[in-house]
C-alpha cells in the first residue's frame, strides 16, 4: 500500500481512539461536570456520619453544590470532621444548618445544607456549627422500643 | 523404576518451562533495548499499526456494539426487579470501562492480530528470511520485532477505548431508544458514578498491560517456533491460548489491586 494512504488510515485510527477516550472522560466520566479550581472549603463536626463517604454529594434545595472531600475522626472531640468543598458560585450564610440525609429509602447518603438568616457568608476554612447526624436504623429502633416500654400498660 | 521415570519427566517439564520463561524475559529485554532504532524509523511502526490496529477496527466496533446491547438488555431485566432501571447507564458504563472493554478488546486483539503476528514471524523463520537478515547484519529484533511490539502497545488502549465507547452507545440504543429508560437519568447517573481517575484511567492501564503481554507472547511464540509448517501452526495456537489465559488471569490480579476497597 502507498505510504500516504497508510499514514492516512493510521492517523484516522489514532484520532478515533483518542476521540473515544475523550468522549469517555467527558460524557461518561465526571471530568466534564465539576471544576476543582473554583471551590471553597468548609468543615463541620458530626457526632455520627452513618454511611457517608468521601465524594458524596452536597445538596441545597436538591441542587448539587459541592462534594465531600475528606472525612476524619477528631480525637479531641471524638466526632467526625467532614471537609466539604463547595462551588464558589453558591454562597451560604454563617448559620447554615448541615444535615446528613439519605436519598431514597436505601440510597446513598449526602449532606443537605439549609441556609440560615445571617448576613455574613461562610468563607474558606470556616466551620458549619449546626449539624445533625445521620439517622442510624438501630438507634431509631431502640428509641422506639424504649418509648414503648416506658408507656404504662393498659 | 517407573516412579523415577515419572519424577524425571516432571522435572524435565519444569526445567523446560523455566528455561522458556527465561528466554522470553531475555527476548523482552532485547526488544526494549533495540526499540530506540524503531522509533527513529517510525514508518515501520506506522505500517504495523495499520495491520494490527486499523484492521482490527471492524471486529472491535461490531463486538463492542453487541456486547453493549446485551449488557443493556440483561441489565434492564435485572434492575427492573429492584425498581432501579435508571441505574442502567451506571451498570453498562462501569462494566465496560472497568472490565469488558479492556478484556474483550484484548481477547479479540490476541486472536486477530496476535495470531497473525505469530504466523508471519514463524513463516519468516521457516523460509529463512530471518537468517538472511542476520547475514546482512540487520538485527531482526530491531527490524521485525520492536516495531510490531510498539504497534501492539499503542493500538491496544485505543481499541479498548473504542470498544467501551461503542458499547456504551449500544447500551444506550437498547436501554433508552428501544426499552425507554429515561435518557436524562441514564447519562446523569452514569456521570455521577464513573470517576475519571478511578475507573477510566485504570481501564487504560489495564489495556496497556494486556497490550504489552499479548504482543510479547505473540512475537516470542513466532520467533521461537520450529521452522516447519507444523511448528508454525502449533505456535499460532499457543499464542491464542496462552495470551487469552494470561489476559484473564492478569485481569483478576489487576482488578484486585485497583478496585479493592474502592
Amino acid at each position: 500500500m502507498e505510504r500516504t494512504t497508510l499514514d492516512l488510515w493510521v492517523g484516522m485510527f489514532v484520532v478515533a481512539g483518542v476521540a473515544a477516550l475523550v468522549m469517555l472522560a467527558m460524557k461518561v466520566g465526571n471530568l466534564g461536570t465539576y471544576n476543582v479550581s473554583d471551590t471553597y472549603k468548609v468543615h463541620a463536626y458530626f457526632s455520627n456520619i452513618g454511611g457517608l463517604k468521601p465524594k458524596a454529594s452536597i445538596r441545597s434545595a436538591g441542587v448539587l453544590v459541592g462534594r465531600v472531600t475528606e472525612i476524619s475522626l477528631d480525637t479531641k472531640r471524638y466526632e467526625a470532621n467532614v471537609v466539604m468543598s463547595l462551588d464558589k458560585r453558591y454562597q451560604f450564610p454563617k448559620d447554615t444548618f448541615a444535615n446528613i440525609l439519605t436519598s431514597g429509602l436505601l440510597g446513598e447518603q449526602y449532606i443537605g445544607l439549609m441556609p440560615g438568616g445571617d448576613t455574613e457568608m461562610l468563607k474558606n476554612g470556616d466551620q458549619v456549627k449546626q449539624t445533625q447526624s445521620a439517622m442510624v436504623l438501630e438507634d431509631l429502633i431502640s428509641k422506639f422500643m424504649y418509648s414503648k416500654a416506658a408507656e404504662p400498660a393498659k | 523404576m517407573a516412579v523415577i521415570n515419572t519424577i524425571r519427566a516432571i522435572g524435565h517439564r519444569v526445567v523446560n518451562a523455566v528455561w522458556r520463561i527465561g528466554v522470553a524475559a531475555r527476548f523482552f529485554f532485547l526488544t526494549l533495548v533495540y526499540s530506540g532504532n524503531s522509533f527513529r524509523r517510525f514508518h515501520l511502526i506506522v505500517k504495523e499499526l495499520f495491520s494490527t490496529g486499523v484492521m482490527s477496527l471492524i471486529i472491535i466496533i461490531v463486538a463492542g456494539l453487541f456486547v453493549g446491547m446485551v449488557l443493556g438488555l440483561q441489565g434492564y431485566e435485572t434492575l427492573k426487579r429492584y425498581g432501579s432501571e435508571s441505574a442502567l447507564g451506571v451498570m453498562v458504563a462501569l462494566g465496560l470501562v472497568r472490565e469488558l472493554g479492556p478484556v474483550m478488546a484484548a481477547l479479540l486483539f490476541a486472536s486477530r492480530a496476535g495470531s497473525a503476528m505469530t504466523a508471519e514471524i514463524g513463516l519468516m523463520k521457516a523460509t529463512e528470511q530471518i537468517s538472511a537478515m542476520e547475514m546482512m547484519a540487520v538485527n531482526p529484533i530491531a527490524r521485525i520485532v520492536a516495531p510490531r511490539f510498539w504497534a501492539g502497545v499503542i493500538s491496544m488502549p485505543l481499541l479498548a477505548a473504542m470498544f467501551s465507547a461503542v458499547g456504551i452507545f449500544g447500551g444506550y440504543l437498547v436501554g433508552v431508544v428501544n426499552i425507554g429508560v429515561d435518557e436524562g437519568s441514564f447519562w446523569s447517573q452514569m456521570q455521577a458514578a464513573v470517576d475519571f481517575r478511578q475507573d477510566i484511567m485504570n481501564g487504560v492501564i489495564k489495556s496497556l498491560v494486556f497490550g504489552t503481554v499479548v504482543t510479547l507472547i505473540a512475537l516470542f511464540e513466532g520467533f521461537d517456533a520450529p521452522p516447519t509448517a507444523e511448528g508454525v501452526s502449533g505456535a499460532t495456537t499457543r499464542t491464542v491460548v496462552t495470551s487469552s489465559l494470561a489476559i484473564l488471569m492478569l485481569d483478576f490480579v489487576l482488578t484486585a489491586i485497583m478496585f479493592r476497597g474502592a
